[in-house]
This record gives C-alpha cells, structure tokens and sequence, in this order.
C-alpha cells in the first residue's frame, strides 16, 4: 500500500526512488546498481569529459567485459584490435573514475545480466539500469531493472538519477500447470508468441501465477531477461521465499545480520490485492509444446510439433509480408514441420540461458551420447564462477565427450561481435534471446530454443522434442 | 520545422541489428555511423552495393525523413542506431510506433521519432513510392505533417519532449539542478532505509 491506495509492485518501487517530480516532466528517479559493459559506455565517459563532469557515486557502479571478448584462451592477445582497444578504454575509464571493473583475467567476470545477481550485487526493491536492453534479467528479484542507451548512461553517471516517464503496469498471470519438460524458456517465448514483438511497450510487466511462484531463481532470470523482446520496458517478480535464499551467502550480498531486516522489506514489495494493472493477459499452460522459433524475430514462434506457417494463409498484409521475407530469409518453405529441418551448429549460452542450472539440463540430456556428425556445438557459460563451478560438477567432460565445445565466459554467439560467429546459410538452434536477420552473423539463421530443445538437437541434428530423448 | 525526400520502408519491428549490425559498434566515438546504416541491407555479401535497396537508389539517397513499418527501432539498446540514422542525413523518422529505448535515443540526439496514424503512414507509403521524390514539411512546433502546404495529418508529443527536439536541452544539465534533491535523498532515505543498495564495494 501507499499510503491507503492499494499499489502494484511497479508503483512501490517508483514511489521509493523518486527523487523529483516536475508537472510534465519526467519523474526523476534514484538508481541504486549502474551496470557497465565495455561497448556502450565509451562514448558516454567520453561525454562527461567534455561536459566537465565527474561520476557522482562510483560506488554504485559495476563494469565488466563480455560483449566482445573471446571465449578462447584467455591468455592469448585479443587479436581483433578495435575490440581491443574498446576494452582498454574501459579499464582506463573504470580506474581513473574507481569503479569496481570485473576484468578478463577475474574470476567474477561474465556476462553483465549474469553476474550481477550471482554475485548479490541484484536485489529487491532497487532501481537497475544498464547500457543494454537485456537489464531486465535483474527484474526476477523484485527490482525495476531496465536497458537505457548511452547517453542515458553518461545521465546516470553524472547524477545517479535517471529521467523516466512512468511505464504502464501489465500483469501476465500463467495459469495451469506447468507440464513436464517444459522450461522457462518455452513458457516466455510462448508469451511473446501470444503478445507479440511489441505486445508490451510502454509497459512494465509483472509475471504471476502459481507456476512461476515455483520457478528457481534462474528460470525466473530467463523469463525476465526476454521481456524486452515483447517489447516491455521491464520485466519483474515479486520477491519470496526462493528469492530470500538465492540472495544468502553472496560476494557483495546482504551479510547475515542484515537479513532479517531485509527480509522484512523485501516482503512488502508486492502488488497489493486490489491493486490494479493498466493491462492485464492471462495465458493458460497446461498444453504447452517445447518451443522453437521459425522466424526473424522471437514472435515468429511455434511448438516442436508444428510447422513453418504458410504466408498464403494470413489476412493481416504487413503480417504475410514479414512472414514472407523471414521465411525467405531463413530458407524454409511455407508448412515445413519443425522437427525436419536439420541444424549445422548448436549454441548454449548468453544471459537467457548460460546459467548453471541451464548447463546440468544440457549435459542431463547429452550425458554418454554424441553430437550428430554434422552439427558444430559450443557452450559458452554466462560467467567464468559458471564455468568453474560446471567443471566442478564435471559437466564440461559430459560436454568435450558428446562432442561440444567448452568455451571461456561471455556474450559470444548470442551477438557475433567476437570471432564466434555462423557464416552465411548456416543454420543454428541458439538458446538466445534473438533471432534477428544476422544477429549472429551475417546471413546466419537462428532459431531460439531452451537449452534442453538445443541439447536434444544435437544429438539428432534436427529439431528434436528433448522429452523424447 | 524540416522538409525534406521521404525514404519509404514498408517493414513493422525493423530492429537495431539491422540499422547498425553489431560489427560496427566497436568504435569508441559517436561519429561515423552513417556509412554503416542498414549495412547488411545496403550490401551484397560481397561488399558491393545493393542497387535494389531503397537507400541506394534515387532519390533516396538524400532523404531525410525515413517513412517505416510499427514497432521502429526494436530489440538492442545501442545508441548507434540514432546516431547512424543522423550520421546518414535523417532528421526524421516516421512511423506508427517505436521501440521504447530507440525513442528515446533519438529524442537524446535531436531525431524526431514521431508517431502518426497507422492508416496515414499506408498512405504515404504508397504516395512515397509512386510520387518519387515525395517531399514532406515536418513542423514540430505546429505537430503537423504537410505537403507543400497542404495538411495531411497532424501528431501528438509531449511538450516535454517537444521542448527537448526544439531546443536542443542539456538533460543531464537539468537533472544536476535537482542536486539539491538528490543529496537529500541520498542522506535521509539511505541510511534510513535497510541497505537495498550496496553501500560500497
Ligand atoms: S548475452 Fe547476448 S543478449 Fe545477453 S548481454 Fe550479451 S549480447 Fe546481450
């Protein structure tokens, strides 16, 4: 409640953060956790220079490099030397303005999104802003987490408060059960399925509903972190007893003496009963398919069982165009069932999907079987903590002997800014967040997928139900 | 107020992977851009020139106002997109909808993103085509859209916005007036409050 005014989980975090507001302005809001990878800040400490500013709470910044990194050797030079140079203007950026920098060589190093809830830095209630659009992977703890652009970067830098209009509230409530072998992954993509690419903008949108109350940390991570590719400004959950001890024993995590306290708080950050949301969905499912993707963007999506859509069929003209092109695009006839179309790469990974939890789900499937003899595979882990703690677990050998590759931390594939990249026609099952024309190259074909489906087909080398395998 | 060819692109959710593939955002500048929009568009895989691509043709070349499909500027965050939008000449970017963070990435660089009526930008779609070069008058100030004098539609923004398009606002110059309020909030709700935020590293 605000004051006696039920409120939405949106609200309360808004209300707690503002810092001003001006009748026709945007409101301005604090922001406790700046994120900061090595390809959108250049520009913006570039900015402060010349303005004459200086970072006001470098305390409340955190930087990393996985953008463009290599997953190769880490010992060996960078070779591509722009890339290089980039991460060079970090480090001097991060020294000369004391921000805490998770380099190449650390062992907190990762992708961004999955570092900062590893290591505690993500919590409840906070206001999290990032230079990248996937920032809504923190939104799974109950803070307001959003992607802003450089120069909104170079704002908060300068002042720790960012302008925002207040985003509208959505709830999407799953509802049934949530049926075997079906992972996060097939749950947000089926949402954005449903909503559409741009089904959520202007909004922020709350997942409810008792499965998703049942979901770890991690499938709640990849749910949020997808939010952005419906077009929502966030994606958030309430906080609850899952959350609480995730956050337990965490580098820069609350210590035990705070928690108690904290608890009591993180449990207030919830919509109230009667509040109300702007926009509200609710999807049943209880009949739920593995899903894979068919086009150039995630909406373009459908179950393991179904087929490429026929661009004769739909009435919407600019929809049968888009169809039209993506499937040109993608080199699929009109009506192809999924599972017969046959994959040259296999790529776990990225932020949606380089998490531990991902990586067991991959070798479960892969345990003892080999890599179709005409599929190139990789896993790439989200963070270098991941990659150890998989060897720990011996998952990198259940990998090395399927016959996947067991690569260093970072964005890798999912973005192609590094070497890893599909060249022209080939076609890859990606557990990424988008399968945009060339995304991973140019003139590669995505098709986004959960860790189990991507696991599965590698072993058949075409799309595969991984409950079959 | 601008005017300006108007570059027609029939496509909805056109993201910024294709306005500035990842390749060309390895550069620590804000310049430069504008040779690399809609790369894998406006080449063949060879690297020569696409002649069919719109923007390679005349007279698109020198357009200045870009006609698009819903949900312009979807997916990545990256700024490069407006800046290599301007850095090509584009002052204008016309469309039923945007991406929430492409807009207001080009709000930050002085590009006006402006939505119209989805049935009006049909229309000037096909007049865009077929009437090549067609020249439309964007006049901000006014919120309308014109041809040669004659009105076709007109659009909402928001004065604040509206403001910063015109006159070109120091944003981070205006939040640093608030410092006052912001070191308030710093000390009475920090300490005050159980320590959401990490307090130091
Ligand atoms: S893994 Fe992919 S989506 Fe995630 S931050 Fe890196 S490039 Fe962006």
């Amino acid at each position: 409640m605000i004051g006696d005014q039920p409120s939405t989980l949106l609200d309360k975090i808004w209300n707690n953060h503002l810092v001003h507001a001006d009748p026709g302005a945007p409101d301005l809001l604090y922001v406790d956790l700046h994120l900061l990878h090595e390809v959108t800040s250049a520009q913006a400490f570039d900015g402060l220079k010349v303005a004459g500013r200086t970072v006001r709470r470098p305390d409340l910044c955190v930087a990393t490099v996985d953008h463009n990194i290599p997953t190769t050797d880490r010992s060996l030079p960078v070779l591509d030397s722009i890339a290089h140079r980039q991460m060079e203007v970090l480090r001097e950026n991060a020294q000369s303005h004391g921000i805490r920098l998770f380099d190449v060589d650390d062992e907190r190093q990762g992708i961004v999104h999955v570092i900062g809830p590893e290591l505690g830095l993500t919590r409840p209630g906070m206001v999290i802003v990032c230079g990248d659009s996937h920032t809504s992977t923190h939104g799974a703890f109950g803070a307001l987490s959003f992607g802003i652009g450089t120069s909104e970067v170079e704002h908060v830098l300068a002042t720790q408060c960012i302008p925002q209009r207040r985003p509208k509230a959505m709830e999407i409530r799953l509802k049934g059960d949530r049926p075997m072998g079906i992972s996060a992954k097939d749950l947000i993509l089926a949402i954005i399925g449903e909503i559409g690419v741009s089904g959520a903008a202007g909004h922020v949108i709350e997942y409810t509903g008792p499965v998703i109350g049942s979901l770890s940390m991690e499938e709640r991570m990849t749910i949020c972190n997808m939010s952005i590719e419906a077009g929502a400004r966030a994606g958030m959950i309430s906080p609850d007893p899952t959350t609480f001890e995730y956050l337990r024993n965490r580098e820069f995590g609350p210590n035990s003496d705070e928690f108690a306290d904290l608890k009591m708080e993180w449990r207030s950050l919830k919509t109230d009963d009667r509040a109300t949301f702007d926009r509200r969905v609710v999807m049943d499912i209880s009949d739920l398919e593995p899903q894979v993707t068919w086009g150039t963007n995630p909406g373009m999506v459908t179950g393991i069982s179904g087929r490429v859509p026929n661009p004769e069929e739909i009435e919407d003209e600019e929809v049968r165009d888009s169809t039209e092109r993506a499937l040109t695009y993608m080199g699929l006839g009109p009506g192809t069932p999924m599972e017969s179309i046959s994959v040259d790469r296999v790529f776990v990974g990225s932020c949606t999907n380089g998490r531990l939890e991902d990586l067991r789900e991959v070798a479960r499937i892969l345990d003892g079987k080999r890599v179709h003899s005409g599929v190139h595979a990789m896993v790439v882990p989200g963070s270098t903590a991941v990659r150890r703690q998989a060897e720990l677990e011996g998952l990198d050998r259940v990998f090395r002997d399927a016959g996947f590759e067991w690569r260093e931390a970072g964005c890798s594939m999912c973005i192609g800014m590094n070497p890893d990249t599909l060249s022209t026609g080939e076609r890859c099952a990606s557990t990424t967040n988008r399968n945009f024309e060339g995304r991973q190259g140019r003139g590669g074909r995505t098709h986004l997928v959960s860790p189990a489906t991507a696991a599965a087909t590698a072993l058949t080398g075409r799309f595969t139900d991984p409950r079959s395998t | 107020m601008h005017t300006g060819v108007v570059a027609p692109l029939d496509q909805a959710d056109i993201d910024t992977d294709q306005i500035i593939p990842k390749q060309f955002l390895k550069s620590v500048s804000r310049e430069g851009y504008g040779d690399f929009l809609f790369h894998d568009w406006r080449t063949e895989e060879s690297g020569a020139i696409n002649p069919a691509f719109i923007l390679n043709r005349e007279p698109y070349k020198g357009a200045s106002i870009l006609l698009a499909g819903r949900n312009f500027g979807c997916g990545s965050s990256r700024e490069h997109a407006a800046w290599a939008l301007k850095d090509f000449g584009f002052r204008v970017i016309l469309a039923p909808s945007f991406a929430d963070i492409f807009r207001e990435n080009a709000d930050q660089n002085g590009l006006a993103a402006l939505s119209l009526e989805e049935s009006v930008v049909r229309e000037l779609l096909a007049r865009a085509h077929n009437e090549a070069p067609l020249r439309l008058t964007v006049d901000l100030e006014q919120c309308i859209v014109a041809d040669s004098g004659t009105l076709i539609t007109s659009f909402e923004i928001d004065d604040f916005r509206k403001m910063c398009l015109l006159e070109g606002l120091d944003r981070i110059g205006l939040t640093l007036r608030q410092a006052e309020a912001i070191s308030s909030f710093e000390q009475q709700r920090w300490p005050n409050r159980p320590k959401v935020a990490p307090e130091s590293f």
